[in-house]
């Protein structure tokens, strides 16, 4: 494991993500990459009586089918690092007490399934652990009543608005040596490299453009990793951004081609991949901790893992809006986490 | 690029609901809304009722009906359509009022719904009751003064 530069890390024996699982609710279901994911809840609700309990739900549920794929019991997993978007992630909480684990609650908004992705990687790379589980939630209705207006109440969303995804994502990251169960294996995907993003404040002060409000933090983190790692986008077979939406997306090319990168055949962004949004009203695309996290288990591993991709730059990205601070005058500052995913044996 | 030029950018190459579009639905929508209205009122009215009497039946009739789309999830495809023409009159503050009321009843009914049922609609109330006490004294200084 050695640092290189200002953030960069890359591990000469590097984690692997063992095992993973990727759940949402039933308007992801309908969506493009619905035949992807691992299961499909049509019940919002989750059978719980509040949203907060149901994206609880997700989360443990998320938790409990990679516990099952990779042959382990919770036991085995030596630290979780989970987070989401409600106030004192309160979907984590009572999420993960009943796995009865050490927890490391964090929070980088909808980046977070980066920040515990990188913070697992370094906790096994470091033989600090052998697996650790990282899992993040989001669930529309739940972050819908944190940030904005209840469910009922008739608003017009604005084109740059996203839409927050129902849906949760949990990756056991598993250092190279024996863990139990079924791991490491020489099909799972490895972390090579990752590049922690730092909090980018550009001042914009609208919180329905949250793509806007990233992008310079998703450019920041994607020029900062290719500058340590002596790479661009011809490197890699897709760089990939959390939840930028088309909006986000235009300006993060633009940006880059400033910087004289070019993003356009390479970039793609999972707020964009798992809705339609000509069928599905979801406007800029979707958003949220799930958004990112569920995207990655469902379609950008399983690419890594049969060798259809060698190696993807994956950038969850997050934007820091607190509605106490908005209403203070603040803006929405960003952030942006890099992790390199390169295929079994690349 | 300082934050400035930035904020720019992004104003430029944000989409736009288009106005005149948006005004339009909300024009034809906000004027049926009127006619179904006026509609109630002349019922009212066929029934015996007087003039003042028939309005305030007319405005229960649409906050009952708007509470009720409510809790039918319907209004949010209404407003997706209509926008300020349902916003705008009673039906929209009912909606207000009555989404929060159900948002929060997890919450309890005390620091739930009590203490959140306003929470859109309490800037409506406590600055049209401190606009209206403000004309009310300066109507009432102006017709002291002579003025009106």
């Amino acid at each position: 494991m050695k640092k290189r530069g200002y953030a960069t890390i890359t591990f000469e024996r590097p984690p692997v993500i063992g095992a993973h699982a990727g759940i949402v609710g039933p308007k992801e279901g309908e969506g493009p990459l619905g035949k992807y994911f691992d299961q499909i809840y049509e019940d919002p609700m989750m059978g719980e009586k509040t949203w907060e309990q149901a994206e609880s739900a997700l989360q443990r549920k998320a938790v409990s089918a990679v516990l099952d794929k990779g042959g382990l019991c919770a036991g085995n997993v030596d630290y979780f690092f989970a987070g989401d978007l409600l106030g004192q992630s309160i979907a984590s909480s009572f999420g993960l007490e009943g796995f009865c684990r050490p927890v490391f609650g964090l929070y980088g908004a909808c980046a977070t399934i980066g920040e515990a992705l990188i913070l697992s990687a370094i906790c096994t790379a470091s033989d600090m652990a052998q697996t650790a589980m990282a899992v993040t939630s989001s669930h529309f209705a739940s972050a819908e009543r944190q940030f904005r207006f209840p469910l009922e109440y008739g608003s017009q969303r604005p084109l740059s608005a996203t839409w927050t995804v129902t849906g949760s994502g949990a990756f056991l990251v598993a250092s190279g040596k024996a863990a139990g169960g079924n791991l490491p294996a020489a099909s799972h995907a490895r972390i090579t490299a990752v590049t922690p993003g730092q909090i980018v404040d550009m001042g914009v002060r609208d919180s329905m453009n949250m793509g806007a409000c990233m992008a310079p933090a998703a450019c920041h983190t994607i020029e900062t990793h290719f500058r340590e790692t002596g790479t661009g986008p011809d490197d890699f077979d897709a760089i990939i951004t959390g939840d930028l939406g088309y909006v986000g997306q235009d300006i993060l090319i633009g940006l880059m081609q400033k910087k004289g990168f070019d993003l356009k055949q390479k970039h793609m962004d999972c707020g964009i991949e798992i809705f339609d949004r000509s069928t599905q009203d979801t406007h800029s695309g979707g958003s949220g901790c799930g958004c990112s996290a569920a995207v990655l288990s469902a379609f950008i591993l399983p690419k890594l893992e049969t060798g259809q991709w060698k190696r993807v730059l994956f950038v969850p990205t997050g934007a820091l809006l607190s509605p106490v601070s908005f209403n203070e005058g603040k803006g929405v500052p960003g952030i942006a986490h890099g992790i390199k995913l390169e295929a079994p044996g690349a | 690029m300082d934050a400035k030029k930035y904020r720019d950018y992004v104003e430029q190459v944000t989409p736009k609901h288009s106005c005149f579009r948006n005004m339009c639905k909300a024009f034809v929508s906000g004027g049926l809304l009127c006619v179904i209205g006026q509609g109630l009122t002349n019922i009212f009215m066929a029934q015996g009722m007087s003039m003042t009497m028939a309005s305030a039946y007319t405005t229960l009739c649409l906050i009952t009906g708007s509470v009720l789309l409510t809790g039918f999830n319907l209004v949010v495809p209404l407003v997706r359509f209509a926008g300020a023409g349902y916003l705008v009159p009673i039906t929209g503050f009912a909606n207000s009022v009555a989404a929060c009321a159900i948002e929060y009843r997890q919450e309890g009914m005390i620091f739930g719904v009590g203490s959140k049922i306003f929470t859109i609609a309490g800037p409506v109330i406590l600055y049209g009751i401190v606009t209206s006490g403000l004309f009310g004294a300066l109507y009432f200084i102006l017709t002291e003064i002579s003025v009106v």
